[in-house]
């Protein structure tokens, strides 16, 4: 196998170097101009461990019109991902062995991310009967994380018994918070902008009331427990008490609830069309907050990508979702690094080592160490680039960023020691 | 002007030149030749979504009083059942050469997409949207008002309005409470706590659970229709219980000022939120509001339309 050379990289943005890849590990951290091996130039750029993404909606099997493995994951790549999770939401849902292990095969056979399936909590999402839990966690796949993500698991008794039941695999239950009966037909955050444009509101509560539920829940049965995309304030704070209680609870925020705000509905343009909504200010600065102090432990960025059609309508019969593999590093960069909310340890941390954890994905979020994993994103803070929609590697165009300048570039991926991103674009 | 989508898209002069243009279109329906040659030549499509029959031939009859040609879109199907999209019957209301779609959808915020979305070049006029707006009926309601208030000249400056029932839901309402407030009335809004939007407190009205405290102190009341499905979903325990605490009834009426006219969109739930009495009372003005709201639909469409600029030429 190629032997390449990182060349004069910032580890973290500390000192330069030539990380030194060979069989898939980094096998040498050299000083800047001496490493041996094809030279990949990264001069004044700054490594990080490859960015895992904990919830991922790649559409196959059933929607291929929207988004395949393949495209999926070469957004990913270009996004500086190395493994994303594959939500269980498909036509047919993943939640049989059958489904996770096509998913998990294609995934290798695209071989540009690990693509790690999600398996469904109950069949057919349906909230009424277990998923074989077991049979995904023993598969070829490997589940870890199972999520009706989509719809909540609202029956109290059967999100207890699922939280109990994946213990046996180590697994976690990565809950999508939303009180079906208070979100009934909901198209916005509730709040006064919602009843000034005559539309169903989407209460925090409906998010807060089930989270605050599951926390419990997971504390009395000794369980773990992942809030999936939290988006309000009301949020953060039953998940801070949480943790100060000891419960085993992680979650994480999308990057669009960090930088946009509901406002952006007055235009009834339904690429801003999301679940859960867009919220207030307030809540975007908590969710900042919480990010940067580990309240919330991870990055990830329910990219959801949907054709043409189901955007190009008025906003109700549009379908909830915003691309956001490649734009996530950036909006981390705008919102967290710039204003000194994280450092890149902690973009590290946040986009790499927490998910992993969380994931229990060991080969991924390693440090940037000798004999570490090659799983590498090279990025350059001082660049900037425009969203074009259109030429975004995801076979849908639903970004809400379109024409937006951000800062921060992906230049290079590396994954299992391979470069699938060189200079930008595809290697 | 090019679009009427929202009664917030109306200033003071705006507002007040379209019930002014309105009064001339009246004094016209009391002609024995009821039609001027305005529009001749020019395409209103209505595009019905909803079914609203009442709305429909008003704007019709607006047009052709203006000498428009008049389609009439029925959409089909529900917001559950869809038929053709609106972006693609919008493509061919446009390829048809329509100079204003008049437009009545389920969905808040539809007839803005379709003024913005690029799919059509003509002007878009809101005929009501969800739970949105109804820009054209507040028009009429305002045109109303000043007829019997204010001799039918000038703003509504210190007219106190009581509108009851179910804001949460009502297009009218939200199209009422912006234009009067522009017109310089007092709006109280007048419903169980159920039946009003979170946020209520930021609307530039003032909102009350006692219609009875409401009424002694208004000019005009307006009762909304109460849907009586939404007893379903737990927004009021019955409809007999609604009607005691939110129903206009004679008892009730007599509580109004003598000059005090009661208002209705229509059409009516005799009996829940409008006792029969009440109804057919001679302070009840529905009648009339239907008359006014084709002057007022003939008043947008002319000016939207360019109706002025020709009739100076």
């Amino acid at each position: 196998m190629t032997t390449y050379v990182i060349r004069g990289v910032r580890p973290y943005g500390e000192a330069a170097v030539d990380i030194v890849i060979n069989d898939g590990v980094i096998t040498e951290l050299a000083s800047p101009g001496t490493g041996l091996g094809e030279v990949i130039d990264a001069d004044g750029l700054i490594a990080l461990p490859g960015f895992v993404d904990l919830h991922t909606h790649l559409r196959e099997p059933g929607r291929e019109d929207a988004e395949t493995i393949e495209s999926g994951s070469q957004a990913a790549a270009l996004g500086g991902y190395t493994c994303v999770h594959a939500m269980a939401n498909t036509d047919p849902v993943a939640d049989t062995a059958g489904v996770v292990e096509q998913v998990w095969r294609i995934g290798r056979e695209v071989g540009l991310v690990d693509v790690r399936p999600v398996g469904a909590v109950t069949v057919n999402l349906d909230g009424t009967h277990l998923a074989q839990i077991g049979a995904m966690a023993n598969s070829a796949a490997g589940v870890t994380v199972f999520s009706d993500d989509g719809k909540c698991v609202h029956d109290a008794l059967l999100m207890r018994r699922a939280l109990e039941y994946v213990k046996a695999f180590g697994g976690v239950v990565a809950q999508h918070a939303q009180e079906p009966r208070l979100t009934e037909n909901a198209q916005m955050n509730e709040g006064a902008l919602s009843g000034k444009l005559g539309m169903v509101g989407w209460p925090a509560v409906a998010e807060e009331a089930i989270i605050a539920r599951d926390v419990l829940l997971a504390e009395h049965v000794n369980s773990r427990l992942h809030a999936c995309h939290v988006s309000t304030a009301g949020s953060v704070e039953v998940i801070r008490w949480a943790k100060s209680r000891g419960v085993n609870v992680t979650a994480e925020v999308t990057p669009h609830h960090l930088i946009l705000t509901e406002d952006l509905v007055e235009s009834y343009n339904p690429v801003y069309k999301v679940n859960p909504p867009l919220r207030r200010k307030e809540d975007v600065l908590a969710l900042r907050e919480a990010l940067a102090d580990g309240t919330i432990d991870a990055l990830a960025t329910d990219h959801a990508p949907h054709p043409h059609e189901h955007k190009d309508c008025e906003w109700g019969a549009a379908a909830m979702g915003m691309l956001g593999l490649q734009t996530a590093f950036s909006v981390v960069m705008e919102t967290m690094v710039e204003p000194g909310l994280l450092d890149w340890r902690g973009v590290a941390d946040r986009m790499s080592v927490q998910p992993a954890r969380i994931g229990r994905v060991a080969t991924q979020g390693q440090p940037l160490e000798v004999g570490s994993i090659a799983n590498i994103v090279v990025i350059d803070p001082k660049a900037t680039w425009t969203v074009v929609a259109e030429e975004l590697a995801s076979k849908s165009s639903n970004t809400p960023f379109a024409e937006r300048t951000f800062p921060g570039t992906v230049v290079h991926t590396f994954y299992a020691g391979r470069p699938t991103v060189l200079g930008g674009v595809l290697a | 002007m090019r679009h009427l989508l929202s009664a917030a898209d109306l200033d003071r002069d705006a507002a007040l030149l379209i019930l002014d243009t309105a009064a001339e279109m009246a004094a016209l329906s009391d002609r024995s030749v009821k039609k001027l040659p305005t529009l001749r030549g020019r395409t209103v499509v209505n595009l019905f979504f909803e079914d609203s029959t009442r709305t429909r031939i008003s704007f019709e009859l607006a047009a052709k009083r203006l000498s428009a040609d008049v389609i009439n879109f029925a959409a089909k199907g529900s917001s559950v059942s869809k038929g053709e999209s609106l972006k693609d019957t919008a493509l061919t209301l446009e390829a048809m050469g329509a100079d204003a779609v008049v437009i009545r959808h389920w969905d808040s915020g539809a007839p803005y997409r379709l003024a913005h979305a690029n799919w059509i070049g003509g002007s878009v006029i809101n005929a009501g949207d969800g739970t949105h707006e109804h820009p054209t009926q507040a028009l009429l309601d305002a045109y109303t008002m000043r007829r019997h208030l204010r001799d039918g000249k000038g703003a509504l400056e210190g007219v106190r309005v009581g509108i009851v029932g179910d804001i949460l839901h009502s297009r009218v309402a939200r199209s009422n409470v912006l234009l009067l407030q522009t017109l310089g009335a007092e709006v109280t809004l007048v419903a169980p706590p159920t039946l009003l939007p979170i946020g209520i407190e930021t609307w530039p009205c003032e909102v009350s659970y006692d219609i009875d405290a409401v009424l002694p102190k208004v000019d005009a009341v307006m009762m909304l229709r109460v849907q009586q499905e939404r007893m379903q979903a737990a927004y009021f325990p019955t409809s007999r219980e609604y009607s005691r605490l939110y129903g206009l009834n004679s008892d009730r009426m007599r509580l109004l000022p003598e000059h005090a006219i009661v208002m209705h969109p229509g059409p009516m739930n005799r009996g829940m939120e409008i006792s029969a009495e009440v109804a057919d009372s001679d302070r009840a003005v529905m009648v009339e509001q239907v008359a006014n709201g084709v002057s007022v639909r003939m008043a947008v469409l002319y000016l939207l339309l360019g109706g002025a600029k020709e009739l100076s030429e």
